[in-house]
């Protein structure tokens, strides 16, 4: 394991112990992982109960933690891993399976050519060498959902290993700026999904799907290099979004495409790495970090409690929001590994190593998917830093939401305002709005022409920010107006005249003596009314910042 | 443990060992303890029932022991006879399914299209779903 020995968790958060009974509540472990700058004033002395502990603490400790995953991803494809019935999320209970599927006598699997292809690209995507030659084993165990009372997947040698995910962070006090970090990725597997248990407790029994049974899955083990929550969601965020580019998966964790199981354990800083638990059932993306934390601050207690940490599997409840014991298994699982014997060895090629007059659809080269990979999330944000200028966090927050990016760039390509102005629009007024409303760019009633229309306007000087704002909000209610259309409604169209607005500044001048001698005396504020009394005078169709010039001006200041 | 005395194809795998034992323990126990039945009844979910049963694995694994009369330092295994065969692969296209009818037939007991598992079917691994 390649954990450097001293080790600190995420920036700007240190693990303490705070006292007994620390059920880490609410307060705590905020999902949003930010930092509670709270813990670190906390005394850990004053409340220790009576329970004996066999070595009492005193002072705060360091503690380090250490987070490993194991990602499961559904594979996107048509048909299954081994079988041609259809992979589809919502259908009626049992009727995607194949004779295969259903583990019928008789029957053998087949490789689904997309499938290997899927996991090529993603272990080239994360960097990882790929394994010539891979090799599929059965894994037994009995479970219902699991009719051949084994699972083929790729324990020997999997089809790719040693990569790494580079994934970023927010730090600092406001979170505003972006760090790398760099997850090792151990090795990237093929392999079965199940069937689903649904348990109908009222007549406790277990209704079998196998719809899912035999899906594609790519196993992706991450290497424990994170140290909380926060890096862990943000590690599997940038996995999920690197997925969904190349289209291997689509990774949606709601519906179950994207399952996640954590290996976490604690130690103090310098001292060999502690007992890890696995925590499992952690499919939803806004308790990941929660999770975690909570086994984390859960783990710290024990120990510090004097308790020891077994090894062993967890669940997370996510309404008590904790994790509890899985059922426990009587000894150590032993899945009795052995080769699958009905596949022989996946053999893949490279353009060097391709074997002439063989059937293209019966080999894979690996040179050839390079080539064909798509842009990478990583390659995209630092594209549009370079291009537009824009902060890294500001491309991280247009790759962060489906469809942004491309409004954002369909936005650019049809006005002529600044890119730096775009890009505040988009991802402050336009996402604010949507926010608001719950609804996912496609459903926007604004569309980027009417946007690239507005910032136009904008641009040109033709109305101010604040009635570009109220435009803004007209077009959001109203389907089919143009920008143009609501400001000739409105009247929000700036005075054009300079000679009309200096007259007007004028004559307010000359109207409120008393203010314009409170400016000259110094007071910043009073031109501020000034100004106000300016803007109404017409009607809201100056720019208070032209406004400030003229009276400036003729205050000669 | 038992794990120390298993020499046969019996493999200690906990999870994440790479690759199965080649070297088996030299010492060879015939003796098969009530412990390793035990395990083996909860893996394969045999029954064991009597001592003959019992007898009877112990010829078995005398009988195979046989194998490591052939010296085969420095020999790589062979892990399936089909290591030279090509591995074929299909197309992506939906072929088959569709037959929840007939598949269903073949359970005892069935409740609106799912197959309703016995009780007794949960060994080892709690729920992953």
């Amino acid at each position: 394991m390649a954990t450097p020995v001293l080790r600190w968790c995420c920036p700007g958060r240190r693990w303490v112990f705070a006292g007994i009974g620390g059920v880490s509540r609410h307060g705590r472990g905020v999902p949003t992982g930010s930092t509670s700058s709270g813990k670190r004033g906390q005394s850990s002395v004053a409340q220790q109960p009576l329970i004996t502990a066999q070595k009492p603490r005193k002072g705060e400790r360091e503690w380090a933690a250490v987070v490993g995953l194991e990602i499961h991803a559904q594979i996107a494809s048509n048909s299954k891993l081994f079988s041609g019935s259809q992979v589809d999320f919502a259908a009626p209970p049992n009727s995607l399976v194949s004779f295969f599927d259903a583990s019928l006598p008789g029957t053998l699997p087949v490789l689904n050519r997309r499938c290997v292809e899927a996991a090529v690209m993603t272990g080239l995507a994360l960097d990882c060498h790929i394994n010539r030659r891979s090799l599929f084993d059965r894994k037994h165990y009995f479970y219902a959902d699991l009719p051949a009372g084994y699972q083929i997947t790729q324990q020997r040698l999997p089809i790719a290993v040693n990569g790494s995910l580079v994934y970023s962070v927010c730090v600092g006090k406001r979170r505003s700026q972006m760090v790398t970090k760099t997850a090792g990725v151990k090795q990237i597997q093929l392999e079965q999904d199940s069937g689903k248990s649904l348990h109908d407790s009222l007549r406790s029994q277990t209704l079998i799907d196998l719809n899912r049974a035999g899906v594609g899955l790519l196993e992706v083990v991450l290497e424990p290099d994170m140290s909380c929550g926060e890096e862990a969601a943000a590690a599997i965020r940038e996995l999920q979004l690197i997925l969904q580019a190349l289209g291997t998966s689509q990774a949606n964790m709601a519906e179950g495409q994207l399952r996640v199981d954590a290996n976490i354990s604690v130690h103090n800083p310098g001292e060999p790495l502690g007992v890890r638990t696995e925590v499992k059932n952690l499919n939803s993306a806004r308790f990941l970090a929660k999770a975690i934390d909570y086994e984390i601050q859960r783990q710290i207690n024990e120990l510090e409690n004097g308790g020891k940490i077994l090894n062993e599997t967890r669940s997370f409840d996510y309404k008590l929001g904790c994790t509890v014991p899985m059922r426990d298994k009587e000894g150590k699982q032993d899945y009795r590994f052995m080769p699958e014997p009905n596949l022989p060895p996946l053999l893949l090629y490279d353009s060097e190593s391709l074997p002439t007059g063989t059937d293209p659809q019966q080999v894979i080269n690996i040179d050839q998917l390079r080539e064909q990979l798509p842009e990478l999330p990583r390659v995209t944000r630092e594209k549009l830093v370079q291009q537009y200028g824009m902060l890294p966090e500001h491309s991280f927050a247009l790759l962060n939401e489906v469809g942004l990016l491309e409004f954002f760039q369909n936005v650019i390509k049809e006005t002529r305002a600044e890119p730096k102005k775009v890009t505040s629009w988009v991802l402050n007024t336009f996402l604010g709005f949507l926010k608001q409303q719950n609804l996912a760019v496609s459903e926007s009633p604004v569309t980027p022409s009417a946007l690239a229309e507005l910032l136009d306007l904008l641009d040109r000087k033709a109305i101010s920010s604040s009635a570009a704002k109220q435009v803004f909000q007209e077009l959001w209610r109203s389907k089919g107006k143009t920008p143009a259309q609501i400001v000739a409604e409105k009247k929000l169209e700036l005075m054009q005249d300079a000679e009309a607005l200096e007259q007007l500044c004028r004559s307010t001048l000359e109207a409120h003596p008393q203010v314009v001698t409170d400016v000259k005396k110094g007071n910043p504020r009073a031109i501020n009314k000034l100004i106000g009394l300016v803007r109404r005078a017409t009607l809201g169709r100056a720019d208070p910042t032209v406004i400030k010039e003229v009276l400036e001006r003729q205050l000669s200041l | 443990m038992w794990t120390r005395r298993v020499w046969l194809g019996l493999r200690a795998s906990a999870g994440g060992r790479r690759g199965f034992p080649s070297k088996a323990d030299p010492q060879g126990s015939r003796r098969v303890t009530a412990e390793l039945i035990e395990h083996l009844e909860r893996l394969a979910l045999v029954d064991f029932g009597s001592q003959e049963a019992v007898a009877r694995l112990e010829k078995a694994i005398a009988f195979a022991d046989r194998l490591r009369a052939v010296d085969t330092d420095g020999v790589e295994p062979m892990e399936s006879v089909l290591e030279d065969r090509c591995l074929y692969l299909r197309s992506d296209n939906v072929v088959e399914g569709n037959c929840a009818e007939e598949l269903l037939q073949n359970s005892h007991h069935v409740v609106e299209e799912y197959f309703v598992a016995p009780p007794a079917c949960f060994g080892g691994e709690a729920a992953v779903f």
